[in-house]
C-alpha cells in the first residue's frame, strides 16, 4: 500500500522540507495515525460531514448532457452541492478536527482560487480556530468576492507578493509562516500535495467522494463505471474520486491538466504533459521547471489549476499507466462551461469543466451503454465575473 | 597545493582562536556577476568561510530579503553553471574555504554526482541543501564522503531528539538554526539559544556554526562565547539592494559607495 512508511509513492513523495518543520510532521504523522482509528474522531467528522456539508453528495445522471453529447451515459458526482460550493470542504473539516482535537488554536492556509481559503475559513469559524490564509496578489483581483468571504468568516487574508503572486507562492508563504509558527500553528494544506503526511492525509479525507460514487454507481448502473473522469491541479478531488476504484482494474481513471493556451505554448499548467521529476512545496513529483530545477510559472483560465505539480500519488499513477492524464484548453473548459450551464441548468467550476470537456469529447467515442463518471468538483458561481468578461457581447 | 574539502572548512574553523570565525552568506550573481565577484574577494580577505548561494525560484527557507537577492540575481542572468564559473574565477585567487547553498531541485536536474565533480573542479568544499533534512539525505552524504566534501545540516531549535542523529553525522561545521522561522534579521535571540548550541556541539564531530537572524556586532559578541562560527546574510544581502538600486539609477558611483559601505559593514561584524 501506498505510501510507505517514508511518506513515498513509488520514487514520489516524501518530506523535502526545512528541518525546523520536521518534528511538527512526525507529530502530525503520529497525531493522524492515532486520530484516524479514534471512534469519537470518526463521528464527529462522519456527524459534520452528513449534517453541515450535505452529504452523501447525488450521483446525477445527466441524461441531458448524455442526449447532447451522444455516446456513453455521463454521471455527474455533485460534489459542487457541498457547503461552500466545492469539495474542498471534505479535506478542511478533516484537518480542521484534526487541528481542535490535537489541541491547536491557530490554523494557516493557502490558497489559488479561493474555494481552500473559504473552506478553510468556514470551518475555522465552525470550530473556533483562529485562521490565517495566504493568496497570490493576483488571485486576489481575480477572486475578489472570495477574499471578501473569508474576511466576513473572520480570517485574515494576507496577499503573496513573492514570484508569480500565485497559488504557487501563497503555498511558499504559507510554508514559511508555519516554519515561523509551527509550535502553535496547524498548517492545512488544500490538496494532495506537500511533504509526508499531506498527500496521504489529503486524499483519506477526499475518499468520500469515490466511496459514495462506487456505492451510488452499483445502486443506480448495477456495475462498476468504465471511466472517471477529474479535473487536476494539486488533484485533490482527483485523487479523492479515483482512490477507492484504484484495485478495479476495469475502471478507468483519467485526470485532466489545464493546457492553458495550449501545451505547444508557454501558458499552460500541464505538469504531467511537459513537466519533470523534482522537487515542489516538500515532495519528490512532477513539476514544470526548467533545466536547471527553476520552477516555471503555470497558467490557466482557471485558478485553481494554475499549479506547476502535482500531488505525488498522481505522479505514481501516471509512471505506473494506472491512470492517464489529458490536457483541456481554457477555450474548450470555456465552451464546456456554457454547454453544461445550457443544457443540464448546472453551472460547473471553470475547474471542474475541463472534466466536463473532455468527458463530452471523449463520451462520443463510447457506445451508449458505457458509463463515464465526471466529478463535479465544485460550482462556478465564483467564475462568473471571469466568465463575463470573457464571454461579453457573445451571448 | 592547498588541502581543498570538508577538511579545509573543519581545519579553519578549529584554528580560529579566541574569535569567533565569520562566514558571509552572499547570492552568487546578486546584484550581478561582476559585483558579486569583487565582493567576494573582498569578504575572502576578512572572513573564515564564504557561503554562497545559488537563486533559486523558490526559496522555501529563506525570508524576504534574500527571496530579493535571488530574484536580483536571476534577473541579471544567474543560473547554477553559472554560479559555479563565478566560484572557479574567485577561487584563482583565493583559498578561503567556500561553502555552496543550494535548494534540492536544483541539485536533482543538475545530477548529484555531476555536482560532486564540478565542486571539486572549481573549489567549492562543502554542500548546504536546506531542504534536504537527514531523512532523505542518504544519497547526498554517501556522495560527498567519497568525494570529501561538506555536508552541512540545519540543526533547528525544533529539533530536540533529531539533534544526535544529525549532528553526530555532520561533516565540515553543524549550523544552529538560531530562532524559528526563515532567514532574516531579528532583534534579538531566543533564550534557550546557549544550551540548544552547546547540546549540537556534544553531539557533532565538528565546530559549531550559528545563524537566521545574525546582524549585529552584539550579537556576535554575545555568540562568541558557546558558538565557533556566526553566518550572516540578511544583513549583507539587504546592502547588495543598495547596490542595485544605484545601478539601476545609472551611479556608478553610489553604487561603488554602497558595496564600500557593504564590505566596511561585513569587516565591522568579523572583528566584533
Amino acid at each position: 500500500m501506498y505510501p510507505d512508511e517514508y511518506g513515498r509513492f513509488g520514487e514520489f513523495g516524501g518530506k523535502y522540507v526545512p528541518e525546523t518543520l520536521m518534528s511538527a510532521l512526525a507529530t502530525l504523522e503520529a497525531d493522524y495515525d492515532r486520530l484516524r482509528n479514534d471512534p469519537e474522531f470518526q463521528k464527529q467528522l462522519h456527524f459534520y460531514l452528513r449534517d453541515y456539508s450535505g452529504r452523501p453528495t447525488p450521483l446525477y445522471f445527466a441524461r441531458h448532457l448524455t442526449e447532447y453529447i451522444g455516446g456513453a451515459k455521463i454521471y455527474l458526482k455533485r460534489e459542487d452541492l457541498n457547503h461552500t460550493g466545492a469539495h474542498k470542504i471534505n479535506n478542511t473539516l478533516g484537518q480542521g478536527l484534526l487541528a481542535k482535537m490535537t489541541g491547536k488554536k491557530r490554523i494557516v492556509a493557502e490558497t489559488g482560487a479561493g474555494q481552500h481559503g473559504v473552506a478553510s475559513a468556514t470551518v475555522a469559524a465552525l470550530l473556533g480556530l483562529q485562521c490565517t490564509v495566504f493568496m497570490g496578489e493576483e488571485d486576489m483581483e481575480r477572486q475578489a468576492l472570495n477574499v471578501f468571504r473569508m474576511r466576513l468568516l473572520g480570517t485574515e487574508v494576507i496577499p503573496a507578493r513573492s514570484g508569480t503572486k500565485t497559488l504557487k507562492d501563497a503555498t511558499n508563504e504559507a510554508i514559511r509562516h508555519w516554519v515561523e509558527h509551527v509550535t502553535d500553528t496547524y498548517y492545512v494544506i488544500g490538496s494532495v500535495v506537500g511533504p509526508h503526511p499531506y498527500p496521504m492525509m489529503v486524499r483519506d479525507f477526499q475518499r468520500v467522494i469515490g466511496d459514495e460514487t462506487k456505492q451510488q454507481i452499483l445502486e443506480q448502473a448495477g456495475r462498476l463505471p468504465d471511466s472517471i473522469i477529474a479535473c487536476v491541479g494539486g488533484g485533490s478531488n482527483a485523487m479523492g474520486i479515483f482512490y477507492p476504484f484504484v484495485k478495479d482494474a476495469s475502471v478507468q481513471l483519467i485526470g485532466i491538466e489545464a493546457a492553458g493556451e495550449g501545451i505547444e505554448t508557454h501558458h499552460h499548467a500541464a505538469s504531467i504533459a511537459k513537466g519533470s521529476k523534482g522537487v515542489l512545496h516538500g515532495s519528490m513529483t512532477l513539476l514544470l521547471q526548467d533545466e536547471y530545477g527553476q520552477v516555471q510559472p503555470a497558467h490557466s483560465i482557471s485558478a485553481g489549476l494554475d499549479y506547476p505539480g502535482i500531488g505525488p500519488e498522481h505522479a505514481h499513477l501516471f509512471t505506473s499507466k494506472r491512470a492517464s492524464y489529458e490536457p483541456i484548453s481554457d477555450r474548450e473548459a470555456l465552451d464546456a462551461f456554457v454547454t453544461l450551464t445550457r443544457v443540464e441548468g448546472i453551472i460547473p467550476a471553470l475547474e471542474s469543466a475541463h472534466a466536463i470537456a473532455y468527458a463530452a469529447k471523449y463520451a462520443k467515442t463510447l457506445p451508449s451503454d458505457a458509463i463515464v463518471v465526471v466529478n463535479l468538483s465544485g460550482r462556478g458561481d465564483k467564475d462568473v465575473h471571469t466568465v463575463e468578461q470573457l464571454l461579453e457581447g457573445t451571448l | 597545493m592547498t588541502m581543498r574539502g570538508k577538511v579545509a572548512i573543519e581545519n579553519r574553523l578549529r584554528t580560529r582562536g579566541e574569535r569567533v570565525a565569520f562566514i558571509p552568506f552572499v547570492s552568487a550573481g546578486d546584484p550581478n556577476e561582476e559585483y558579486s565577484y569583487q565582493l567576494i574577494l573582498e569578504l575572502a580577505k576578512f572572513s573564515d568561510v564564504i557561503e554562497i548561494g545559488v537563486p533559486y525560484s523558490d526559496p522555501l527557507a529563506d525570508g524576504p530579503v534574500i527571496q530579493a537577492g535571488s530574484l536580483r540575481a536571476l534577473q541579471a542572468g544567474m543560473s547554477f553553471p553559472k554560479a559555479l564559473s563565478l566560484i572557479a574565477r574567485v577561487r584563482v585567487v583565493t583559498d578561503i574555504p567556500i561553502v555552496l547553498f543550494t535548494y534540492v531541485n536544483p541539485v536533482i536536474q543538475y545530477g548529484p554526482e555531476h555536482l560532486m565533480k564540478s565542486c571539486i573542479q572549481v573549489g567549492v568544499d562543502g554542500l548546504i541543501i536546506p531542504d534536504l533534512p537527514y531523512e532523505e539525505s542518504e544519497e547526498m552524504r554517501t556522495l560527498t564522503n567519497q568525494y570529501s566534501l561538506a555536508l552541512i545540516p540545519l540543526i533547528s531549535l525544533t529539533s530536540y531528539d533529531r539533534i544526535e542523529k544529525i549532528a553526530a553525522n555532520a561533516t565540515g561545521f553543524a549550523y544552529c538554526v538560531s530562532s524559528l522561522g526563515v532567514t532574516g534579521e531579528r532583534s534579538t535571540f531566543v533564550n534557550n539559544l546557549e544550551d540548544f548550541v552547546r547540546t549540537v556541539r556534544q553531539a557533532s564531530p565538528v565546530p559549531v556554526a550559528v545563524g537566521f537572524g545574525v546582524s549585529q556586532p552584539q550579537h556576535i559578541k554575545a555568540l562568541s562565547a558557546f558558538a565557533d562560527a556566526v553566518i550572516v546574510g540578511s544583513a549583507l544581502v539587504r546592502r547588495c539592494g543598495d547596490i542595485d538600486d544605484a545601478l539601476k539609477q545609472e551611479d556608478h558611483e553610489k553604487a561603488e559607495k554602497a558595496l564600500a559601505d557593504l564590505i566596511e559593514f561585513a569587516r565591522t561584524l568579523a572583528l566584533s
